[in-house]
């Protein structure tokens, strides 16, 4: 591919947001496609995975040539583990690990399950009688946001009652997300953001509970600077995505009434339903772009070392050569092996946080909801291209 | 398409095989022919949790993932084959007919060779859930001293899981370090100094010469070749397996200690080495040619071989011609010992030079690449089991050994003294052979044959 490519403009344009897919199955005849600006987008299955599983390929910007302003460092912050490599990345990781899921705290995810089903059932039961009285009902405002963020807040110890200061924070830091915007905006958001989260840490460290902030404190695992940035990023990470999972997966019930008349009356099938949407409608459409080590030959093309490489889990999620049918929502599907939480070591951390957040939400929607419709088909998409969602989803008893 | 299949095993190789058979539509008679009394379960745990009381050995029960609706026979051993009238001849005297057949009968543990002291109470081998079960209950009772006779996988894990109960371990290695016969020398080293960071009194060229009981038959002493004695009441002997092929004597397949001989479509050879056609093997028992490995006839006691090999079988017994598929899975274990997860891609033993690619043995975390004549050829990853794929595609795709050295986590040295790779120091595959012998005989062309001489001692 010598070609410079315009795909990935076509991709993030807003009119390309309702429904990126054919784009991407335009994008897979060049599984390994060089853009004008110097990035590589890869696009195909197993091009991806091989990707992802290579030590070749750095999470760290500092070794893009096109290394973006590190906002972290400029708010006076460690980096995020996200953005590292091993072997610090895989230290900081598992420390963070031991608080959240196995070997040392197995039963923490699987523990809330009953607060999970509590929160989302009053979250329901909030705008139920509504809906039924033939109102219309915002699925994001009323229940696919504030319920993991209600959950984020219990688990790591953050106050539900300053959402008026941290909402703000996270959106604008979640659009460092979005290739196009100008990183320098979010600077204000991440330092005031540290600084809350420097404070809550303070007062946790006098008065500690059962949370993950407290017991990141308390076994002291983390130095003090690194301690506000996870954090921040755990905080951040278990918002926006999981919110558009769950919207996600309202919408493409809604759209299929087999689908979900099948899923209501064998609610077993749920977590593989789950999982097929984690394939079929990711909340993560493409990673933050990766740094090449080495000259890298992927597909027959040579990604030259420094370049930034895109990959594009949405697309290899739809690659016929690794997934029959691909653009069919199979809830039965098997060997469903799904770029949906990404793969290799930075494989989505709250990942089973967010299955069984989905799969209760979703359970609980469809079991209360009666004949429910969806009154805007597409639903108004939020402008991110990375991480997609509707920003709204109306449905109404139909 | 076959009538009747008979699949002589029914543990994992065998199960899955029979799931398989069911999954590509085959309706016909299934019959699984087992020695042990209990439907198949899995045998990875009874040497970790089942040892370290997580979980019993009675609760590894394999999941029967599809209906097989298979005639069970269950408790009782094949004894023999009768290729011309297609049965397989039973221990109580019946039979069992097929029009195809799948050899699955895996290995069992290599018994402590003086079957007298075999006997004394307190002496162990581990290989089914009874001998877990035994076991554990005996590290239940708080011995005084174990023995583990052999620093394989199976011996190390035993030695972690007692080390991790609080119980007191000698392990004797007859080579200069544990897990050499699988890893080579260079990794061996490591190894052994996990052993003793937990621990483990750790004897290397040392064997286990005597075991001694009381006037009632319990364990009392062990003699080793060192001169040394060691008084200890539980001996697990870990000396690696025996393949379960004497029931196939008689029979004209090329089956030995070493294994039954089988294509990469999994197809048996006769003595011959001519190929049958109805008979298939699967599993520990089987030897078949690898291309990634020179075609060498290769025999793989992991528990990934034999789901794969076993699905390949099964699809082979019932296709036939262009669609009959090849057995070309590369090769991968796994292994928990001292808290460390070890991985393996490849056959670490094909290899001339082995080097560390990623992270670093003192913080016990990394990669150990292999390579044979300037190709990589397998890995070994110590908790880092994240990076295994990448290092499988190397060795599927042939690349250059030593791997490129521009990627993340680099070691900061190899080796103490070195920078690069070093000599893999893997065992000469000539001193551990112990093939048949076998004699051509005959003299008109539809009389000459290979007759089997005599089995070496393994």
């Amino acid at each position: 591919m010598t070609t410079p490519d315009t795909m990935f403009k076509r991709i993030v344009d807003d009119a390309s947001r309702p429904d990126p897919y054919p784009l991407y199955a335009e994008l897979r005849r060049t599984p390994v496609a060089r853009q004008e600006d110097g990035t590589y987008l890869v696009s195909t299955y197993h091009e991806i995975v091989a990707l992802l599983h290579d030590p070749r390929l750095s999470s760290d910007p500092h070794n893009r040539e096109d290394a973006p302003p590190d906002l972290s460092a400029e708010a006076g912050l460690a980096p995020a583990f996200i953005r590292m490599d091993p072997p610090d990345h895989d230290r900081l990781r598992a420390q963070t690990m031991r608080l959240f899921g196995p070997p040392h705290n197995p039963a923490r995810v699987y523990g809330m399950r009953d607060e999970l089903t509590r929160i989302s059932t009053g979250l329901i039961d909030g705008f139920a009688v509504r809906y039924d009285g033939g109102e219309r009902i915002d699925i994001v405002d009323e229940f696919a946001y504030p319920f993991p963020v209600t959950v984020i807040c219990a688990l790591m110890g953050v106050p539900r009652d300053d959402e008026h200061l941290f909402k703000e924070w996270a959106d604008a830091l979640i659009q460092t997300l979005d290739p196009r915007l100008d990183p320098g905006l979010q600077r204000q958001a991440m330092t005031e953001m540290g600084q809350y989260m420097a404070a809550l840490i303070g007062r946790h460290r006098q008065d500690p509970g059962d949370d993950m902030l407290s017991g990141m404190i308390t076994e002291g695992l983390l130095p003090p600077e690194t301690l506000v940035t996870t954090a921040i990023m755990l905080f951040i990470a278990g918002h926006e995505t999981t919110v558009n999972l769950i919207t996600n997966g309202m919408l493409t019930l809604l759209r299929r009434p087999e689908v979900l008349d099948r899923l209501r009356r064998e609610p077993e099938l749920m977590p593989g339903a789950v999982e097929e949407l984690l394939r079929y409608e990711p909340p993560v459409h493409m990673l933050s772009p990766r740094g090449a080590l080495a000259d890298i030959e992927v597909a027959g093309v040579t990604i030259p070392k420094g370049a930034s490489v895109v990959l594009v889990l949405a697309s290899g999620n739809r690659d016929p050569k690794r997934f029959r049918d691909p653009d069919v929502f199979d809830p039965a599907r098997e060997d469903n092996q799904h770029f949906g939480f990404g793969s290799g070591i930075h494989s989505c951390f709250g990942a089973p946080l967010a299955r069984l957040e989905t799969q209760i939400a979703l359970t609980g929607l469809i079991r209360r909801l009666r004949d429910p419709r969806l009154v805007a088909d597409p639903p108004p998409y939020r402008s991110n291209p990375r991480l997609r969602g509707p920003e709204h989803l109306f449905i109404e008893h139909g | 398409m076959p009538d009747s299949i008979a699949i002589v095993g029914a543990s994992l190789a065998g199960l899955r095989a029979a799931e398989t058979l069911r999954a590509e539509g085959y309706t016909g008679t299934i019959t699984m022919v087992g020695d042990e009394p209990c439907e198949p379960y899995d045998r990875p745990p009874l040497s970790k949790q089942v040892l370290l009381g997580q979980v019993s050995a009675h609760q590894t029960a394999l999941p029967e993932r599809r209906p097989l609706n298979a005639r069970w026979r269950l408790g009782v051993r094949a004894v023999g084959l009768d290729r011309d009238a297609g049965r397989v001849l039973l221990a109580d005297g019946d039979d069992v007919s097929y029009d195809r057949l799948l050899i699955a009968t895996g290995v069992r543990a290599r018994p402590w060779p003086n079957a007298a002291e075999g006997a004394l109470d307190g002496v162990f081998t581990l290989r089914t859930r009874e001998d877990a079960a035994r076991l554990r209950e005996r590290l239940d009772a708080g011995p005084r001293r174990m023995l583990v006779i052999g620093a394989g996988f199976t011996g190390s894990e035993i030695a972690s899981a007692c080390r991790e109960r609080g119980i007191e371990v000698t392990v004797a290695e007859r080579g200069p370090a544990p897990l050499v016969g699988a890893l080579g020398g260079a990794l061996g080293a490591f190894a052994a100094a996990m052993h003793r960071a937990h621990g483990v009194d750790l004897r290397c060229g040392v064997t286990v010469t005597g075991l001694e009981g009381d006037e009632r038959g319990r364990l009392r002493r062990a003699y080793l070749s060192d001169g040394g004695t060691l008084d200890t009441d539980v001996a697990v002997v870990a000396l690696g397996a025996v393949r379960n092929t004497e029931w196939l004597d008689g029979s004209g397949l090329a089956a030995g200690p070493r294994g039954v001989a089988c294509d990469a479509g999994c197809r048996a050879f006769d003595l011959n080495g001519i190929m049958t056609d109805d008979i298939f093997a699967a599993g520990d028992v089987a030897r078949a040619p690898h291309p990634l490995y020179e075609y060498q006839l290769i025999a793989l006691e992991h528990w990934g071989n034999a789901v794969a090999q076993a699905e390949v079988a099964a699809h082979n017994m019932i296709a036939t011609g262009r669609r009959r598929r090849p057995h070309l899975a590369v090769p991968a274990f796994w292994s928990t010992q001292f808290g460390i997860n070890i991985k393996s891609v490849g056959v670490p033993t094909f290899s001339d030079q082995v080097m560390i690619a990623q992270g670093s043995l003192e913080d016990r975390r990394f990669v150990a690449v292999y390579g044979y004549r300037g190709r990589v050829t397998a890995a070994v990853t110590f908790n880092q089991a994240m990076w295994l794929d990448y290092y499988r595609m190397l060795i599927e795709t042939a690349a250059p050994f030593p791997p490129e050295q521009r990627a993340m986590d680099r070691p900061r040295r190899i080796a103490p003294g070195t920078t690069g790779p070093v000599p893999s120091d893997v065992p000469d595959p000539a001193v551990l052979s112990h093939g048949p012998t076998i004699a051509l005989t005959g003299h008109l062309p539809d009389e000459r044959q290979v007759r089997l001489v005599r089995y070496a001692t393994a």
